[in-house]
């Protein structure tokens, strides 16, 4: 038996310098040719190496239908990493990485392929020294997991109960497109792979900004008396893009802002922001705890006046003339996919007891921003009320991007001899105090698989809780055959999204 | 951006500086320590270079002084770079003679962050008493660099005699990667008794003696330190264990060679790292590094060490070999 962690004798939990390097392990990719893997994934396994986070007996598998040979791939490979790698390229580096690199070429249904993905592992295993410890990483649409899955399941890929070492699987999101189908496709992955073998990547939770959350929630003392419904009027959570679909509309038409980025990201940073205190970052108690607050999540009796949805329209923003959402390629013009979409929900703890939480995300908004905005009750305002009525509502707001940090909403008193309010902001700002080398998400979540520690990771239970809370506006808006309201490109959604909040007494923040 | 101000005083350099700060739109509010140059005449660019490139993962506010002669007529001169090359920080250098040539708490206060950390660091000598002197007394951190010194073993036994929390020398942290390596190794093997550590490098390296200690000390083994006509920094680390041997040897600059008793020689990326990236890696956490304390004051002791200095060492001609004090 190779030394535990704790077993080792080196090893000592005071000696914080000591960084943990993944083990011996090869990690394959499917959809290594797409974009993410492109831009993010391969650069992101390349600064690992040149980290040392990777140990020298890595190997990494791309597989594919390209007619390529093991050099061309690593061409490709190189050609990524020279591209979009965070840090330096070193030569001697990548001389050592790109002796564990392999491309199989083959199509997900071809047996042969398979075949000749089980060869090379245990090519690898033997003369790279992966140890039989394998990774597979599915940055593929979900329509060919099962064929993937089942293929590495009938050529006993996946199991590991009868060989040395590990198996993991790695999915992206959607996770589903509603709570059937998520269910649908989790039978399918664990039907191949163990329950806590399957690594579902929402690359927010890889981000320092999101993991900061935690820290400062936790580690301070001076929010977390103010951070309940005696204090909070509401919380706001903006994903905004300003760009439009682009040519993805084969994928997004049918899915739409909800599915695409509330399902899954907001709703995660809801669970940060409104869930109680884990007793620890083993991935059991966090889970738990975002579990226990996802599960508490309730919807407004009256769903119609809970939700606005919108499609962008063409126009002039910020200086170009844009397209429209029915002008984008390959959009039916009778498509009601929403690219804009604005929900409330509540949260029926003694915590969050009447404080509505409003998500909204969208394309072709104002900027592209990523915030949670927690708006504090007004103050009573004896002593400066009048004019500064439109002051006092405190807020603190997390940005997630850009500009990753936090912002202080206080009022203050205007110079001078009368009593006037402003509101001023105190701004924490994360790249001033810790600059420049925040690692990528992707870097963290690929060593946190490597390593096999799933904190980051949601759960199945979590995926399907957030499909519960989604469902019913998705299968409103669907008998209702309700129809996305226009909103002008560069603006901040269609006027029913602000008139959610106004009948609420309550207005958007403009991030 | 660079002002000078002649035979000054430091609330007229507070003064400057925050008049320059708002000026520039800067707020100080977003740095997160102070840094405490130690320097001596003439030697200092490097330090602030590397202080400076460190800045951008821990914005700090540097303040640089350089004893000149202590025998001349008392005079303070400073110099305040913000923007541009001071990266994310803003940096201090004070130039003092006479009574200002000894930085004292006294003397530097008001050119401290508020509440803030303040790490000294002594970037070519080793003081007497770090944290006895003026300004290692406020500092939570201080940083000398045993390196510097002529002989490792006298210069150790020197911090370890003073060694007090919050000390840390930049020897033991050149060693880092490799303590990381040496642990992910011995992660992936069965246990095993080791018989022998030995650890080759300069005789001048002070992270060859600390590696074999630290070692040595946790392993319960001898250790032999193979130092003959090695005018290169440590170079290879190797455990004899009952099942074989472990060794890490890295000839150039950047890759190191594994082997194991099971499996194929091995590369691993474990490039030699800069000042910069050495501060940038202490700065990252102020409390008090126990495992270096105890390395020096129990583990140096403890072992057994055998210097050979006599060894016929074979080692690889390469072009670009380490420095001396390197790791």
């Amino acid at each position: 038996m190779p030394n535990s962690a704790e077993k080792n004798p080196l090893r000592d939990p005071r000696d914080r310098r000591l960084t943990r390097v993944a083990g011996p392990s090869a990690l394959v990719f499917f959809g290594v040719t797409g974009d993410l893997a492109k831009k993010k994934l391969l650069p992101a396994v390349y600064d690992l190496v040149n980290r040392g986070l990777l140990p020298p007996s890595f190997a990494l598998i791309g597989f594919g239908r390209r007619d390529w040979s093991d050099d061309d791939f690593r061409q490709q490979v190189r050609e990524s990493v020279e591209a979009h790698a965070r840090t330096s390229f070193r030569e001697d580096v990548w001389n050592q990485f790109q002796e564990g690199i392999r491309f199989v070429q083959g199509a997900f249904d071809n047996d042969d392929a398979f075949e000749r993905l089980k060869a090379t592992l245990a090519e690898l295993d033997e003369t790279r020294g992966t140890r039989g410890n394998h990774a597979f990483y599915l940055s593929i649409p979900p329509k060919a997991f099962e064929q993937v899955l089942q293929k590495l399941a009938d050529h006993d890929m996946a199991e590991s109960q009868d060989s040395p070492g590990w198996r993991r699987v790695v999915i992206e999101k959607p996770f589903g497109h509603d709570l059937e189908s998520a269910r649908e496709l989790n039978s399918i992955v664990e039907k191949v792979f163990p329950v806590d073998s399957v690594f579902r990547i929402d690359h927010y939770l890889g981000k320092e900004t999101v993991q900061n959350i935690l820290a400062m929630r936790f580690a301070n003392k001076m929010f977390e008396p103010l951070w309940n419904c005696n204090h909070v009027d509401h919380v706001q959570i903006t994903m905004a893009e300003d760009i439009g679909i682009g040519t993805r509309a084969g994928y997004y038409d049918g899915v739409g802002a909800a599915r695409d980025v509330i399902q899954n990201h907001l709703l995660q940073l809801l669970a940060l922001t409104a869930m109680e205190e884990p007793i620890s970052f083993n991935a059991n108690h966090l889970r738990a705890e975002k579990e226990k607050v996802l599960e508490a999540v309730t919807l407004p009796e009256n769903l119609e006046e809970a939700y606005a949805i919108g499609q962008y329209e063409g126009g002039y923003q910020g200086g170009e003339e844009v397209k429209g959402f029915f002008d984008e390629k390959d959009i039916p013009a009778d498509s009601r996919t929403e690219t804009f979409a604005a929900l409330k929900v509540n949260i029926n703890t003694r915590r969050w007891s009447g404080v509505p939480f409003y998500l909204r995300a969208g394309k072709r908004l104002g900027r592209r921003v990523t915030e949670i905005a927690v708006i504090f009750k007004k103050s009573p305002n004896l002593l400066f009320g009048g004019a500064a009525d439109n002051t006092g509502q405190n807020a603190i707001v997390i940005r997630v991007q850009p500009n990753e940090g936090m912002t202080l909403r206080f009022a203050s008193k205007v110079p001078g001899t009368q009593m006037e309010i402003r509101d001023v902001n105190m701004d924490f700002g994360y790249g001033h105090s810790f600059a420049e080398e925040s690692p990528e998400a992707y870097e963290r979540l690929i060593l946190d698989v490597l390593l096999g520690e799933p904190p980051l990771f949601p759960r199945h239970e979590e995926v399907e809780l957030s499909w519960k809370i989604l469902d019913p506006f998705e299968e409103y808006w669907e008998k209702n055959k309700v129809k996305p309201e226009g909103y002008k490109p560069g603006s901040w959604g269609p006027a029913s999204a602000h008139e959610m909040l106004e009948r609420d007494n309550r207005a958007w923040r403009r991030p | 951006m660079l002002f000078e101000l002649k035979n000054t005083t430091a609330s007229a350099i507070d003064k400057k500086l925050n008049q320059v700060l708002e000026d520039s739109g800067n707020t100080t509010t977003s740095r997160v320590l102070t840094l405490v140059i130690l320097a001596e005449q003439g030697h200092s660019k490097l330090a602030v270079e590397a202080a400076q490139q460190a800045s951008h993962e821990h914005p700090s506010r540097i303040i640089v002084h350089i004893a000149h002669e202590a025998d001349a007529e008392d005079r303070l001169d400073a110099e305040i770079s913000v923007g541009g090359e001071a990266g994310a920080s803003e940096v201090i250098i004070l130039r003092g003679y006479g009574k200002a040539s000894r930085a004292t708490e006294s003397l530097i206060s008001a050119l401290l962050l508020p509440d803030s950390p303040i790490v000294a660091w002594w970037p070519h000598s080793v003081p007497e008493n770090a944290s006895e002197h003026s300004i290692g007394k406020i500092a939570q951190r201080r940083i000398t660099d045993s390196a510097r010194a002529q002989d490792p073993m006298m210069v150790l036994r020197q911090l370890a005699k003073t060694y007090t929390a919050g000390d840390t020398d930049l020897a033991w942290i050149r060693l880092t990667l490799w303590r990381i390596q040496l642990a992910a190794v011995l992660d992936q093997l069965p246990a095993a008794k080791v018989k022998r550590v030995s650890v080759a490098g300069s005789s001048k390296s002070p992270s060859v003696v600390l590696l074999g200690a630290w070692l040595g000390y946790k392993l319960g083994a001898g250790v032999h330190l193979t130092t003959k006509g090695a005018d290169r920094g440590l170079y290879r680390v190797a455990l004899e264990r009952e099942d074989g041997k472990v060794m890490l040897y890295r000839p150039g600059r950047s890759i190191v060679t594994l082997t194991s008793p099971i499996g194929p020689d091995q590369q691993i990326s474990l490039p030699v790292r800069s000042l910069a990236e050495c501060l940038a890696e202490e700065l990252r956490r102020l409390d008090p590094d126990k495992v270096y304390g105890e390395v020096l004051t129990q583990a140096i002791p403890a072992v057994e060490m055998v210097v050979d200095m006599n060894a016929a060492e074979v080692i690889d001609e390469v072009e670009d070999f380490t420095e001396e004090y390197d790791a």
